[in-house]
């Protein structure tokens, strides 16, 4: 099973799109970690610097409608080549959020005022998010703040991540 | 209680129900191309499984990058044609007989009433155009989808969208989904099916419906879906004749995929269009949706006319109709892309392609290059294109670029002046 506990990314905006996530550009790539390079390139938000902000981090909390657009599972590949296994969002695309859980990695949903205060309470370089998966919920730190956010998710949610994938599960069901 | 079409093509496809509202249902058709599927094939061989559920069942096309444009995109084909060749899966459409697969597919007979369909490529939703369950998904479900023939969703709930009024002159599908799109939002339909109803609809072509639910995914849909009519039948008749005794029988056995008068739907929504203008967009959001004729004056660097939303033979016959007798702008680069070798070669036969030509156009093979910035006309940076496509997000025709979607029409109008205006400038 996947890691999912790290620093945090805070993107804050709603509907970042599988194009910015990783740009149709890179689909010629058959490897993964050639898409290493170019998470979130092309994202439309002042002051992200790619190659400086993604290092280091393990997980992104962001807005509403994460990741929609194209079924490109590159980008779930681009951020699980990055270390990142774990989005925390408003809402997401649905085809996004499933090639997630496919891949054995999550894409969790909190209710805004959840997601408004990890923005207010904690956004910056050094918060750290730890999932506790057996009682759903994440574990929030930064410096001498702590939080814990219950969250939900449906047991075949957790049946993919426990299984490593959907590809997994299906051989052994179907 | 009664059902909405999507909720009874589930109940006949159910295999199983591992929890809450998750259905697992069987596939009667798994479309691949040559930027999703080669990952899902190496991986089953690296897993030891390279088997296909059904080799009939499972359809595939080279389509974003052809003629391949290096050595990568050259071994993303080979990977799928030597597949499509090892699991013997004949209808395979290599260059010379490709073709967008949003529009090569149904051409092809493969879509009918009451299927199910996946394939890796959010777009997939066109083919609800036939009254199918057709959802776009990532490598992974593919991959189930080659291996088991199954795939896993939620159960359907469904937003009716009643689409009533005339259209007017110069108003088009597109005009009708983009001022949807504007209405409910870039996410006002995730993890629902639209389902497109009203008097508007049941005029349309099946290439209009086919344009009204391939950007069904674009409000976040899973699939758009149209009752199968004799509109319908009339399409997909050469290649159901054998099934059915007369085209009224084909029309009446296909009922079932209307949803009951009872149905329970998530929201009901009605339009009405009959004082509806052209639409285009402004921003980077498909939402962002605009009448055209605020954004009158826009210059723009580039028109393209195609792909699996706009480049089939209604869309060409239009275009055509407003360029004809003019010449494009000196400042605007024309490319069109037939989207399948049949309409090309048809639009050839119409005197379309002449018309194209004598205007300015670049007229290219089919494929989808262009519109996700692939191949066939990318943008350089702060370059404009008013285009037929689906997605103007920031940079996705090309770094830095910008794009602005609209119909055939407009997009021809616009490419005679050299910036964003109505066709009734120019339509005889």
């Amino acid at each position: 099973m996947k890691q999912f506990k790290g620093k945090v990314l805070f993107l804050d905006r709603s509907d970042i799109n599988t194009d910015e996530i990783i740009p149709a550009k890179y689909l010629i790539e058959i490897s993964k970690d050639a898409l290493r390079p170019h998470l979130l390139e092309d994202l439309k938000l002042s002051d992200f610097e790619p190659s400086k902000d993604i290092a280091g981090k393990a997980i992104i909390v962001t807005r509403s409608n994460f990741g929609c657009g194209s079924s490109r599972e590159h980008a779930p590949w681009a951020l699980e080549v990055n270390g990142i296994n774990l989005v925390i969002a408003e809402s997401f695309a649905r085809i996004f959020r499933q090639n997630m859980f496919n891949c054995g990695m999550m894409a969790v949903e909190l209710q805004q005022d959840h997601i408004d205060r990890l923005f207010t309470d904690f956004s910056g370089d050094q918060t750290i998010i730890e999932t506790d998966l057996p009682n759903s919920r994440f574990i929030v730190s930064s410096g001498k703040t702590r939080a814990e956010f219950p969250f939900s998710i449906s047991d075949f949610d957790r049946a993919l991540v426990e299984a490593g994938g959907w590809v997994e599960y299906a051989d052994q069901n179907y | 209680m009664g059902k909405t079409v999507a909720e009874k093509i589930f109940d006949a496809h159910r295999v199983d129900n591992p929890c809450d509202d998750i259905h697992v249902i069987r596939l009667d058709a798994v479309f691949c191309h040559e930027i999703t599927t080669p990952v899902a094939i190496n991986d089953l061989i690296a897993r030891g499984k390279d088997r296909v559920f059904n080799s009939s069942k499972i359809k595939a096309v080279i389509d974003h990058v052809t003629p391949a444009k290096n050595s990568k995109t050259a071994m993303q084909g080979k990977i799928v044609r030597d597949w499509a060749r090892r699991h013997h899966i004949m209808d395979f459409f290599d260059i010379g007989r490709n073709g967008v697969c949003h529009a090569i597919f149904p051409e092809k007979g493969f879509v009918r009433p009451g299927y199910t369909i996946i394939m890796g490529d959010s777009h997939t939703c066109t083919h609800g155009a036939f009254g199918a369950f057709a959802a776009g998904v990532g490598t992974t479900d593919l991959e189930v989808g080659i291996l088991k023939g199954v795939c896993a969703f939620h159960y359907p709930q469904t937003i009716k969208i009643e689409v009533n009024g005339a259209l007017p002159a110069g108003v088009y599908a597109k005009d009708v989904i983009l001022s949807i799109i504007g209405k409910i939002g870039v996410s006002g339909a995730t993890n629902k099916v639209i389902e497109f109803v009203g008097q508007v609809i049941d005029e349309m072509s099946m290439e209009s419906r086919m344009t009204l639910c391939n950007m069904a995914v674009e409000a976040g849909a899973t699939s758009g879906i149209c009752y199968p009519d004799m509109t319908t039948v009339e399409y997909l008749w050469p290649f159901i004749q054998d099934e059915f005794k007369t085209k009224d029988d084909a029309r009446d056995a296909y009922l079932k995929f209307h949803s009951d008068k009872d149905a329970v739907y998530d929201a009901l929504i009605t339009v009405d269009v009959g004082d509806l203008e052209p639409q285009t967009t402004f921003g980077y959001k498909p939402d962002c949706v605009k009448p055209v004729h605020e954004m009158h004056g826009t210059p723009v660097d580039q028109v393209y006319i195609g792909s699996c939303t706009n480049g089939r033979l209604e869309d060409l016959r239009i275009a055509a109709s407003v360029l004809k007798g003019y010449r494009i702008s000196d400042t605007v680069r024309g490319i069109v892309s037939p989207a399948t070798p049949e309409i090309f070669s048809r639009a050839l036969e119409e005197g379309i392609i002449k018309v194209f030509m004598d205007a300015g156009f670049c007229v290219t093979n089919p494929t989808c290059g262009a519109c996700l910035g692939m191949s066939n006309g990318v943008l350089a940076e702060g370059e404009v294109c008013a285009s037929t496509t689906n997605r103007n997000f920031f940079g996705r025709m090309g770094k830095g670029g910008m794009v602005h979607l609209m119909s055939p029409a407009t997009a021809a109008a616009t490419a005679i002046a050299g910036f964003i205006t109505n066709s009734k400038l120019f339509k005889g």
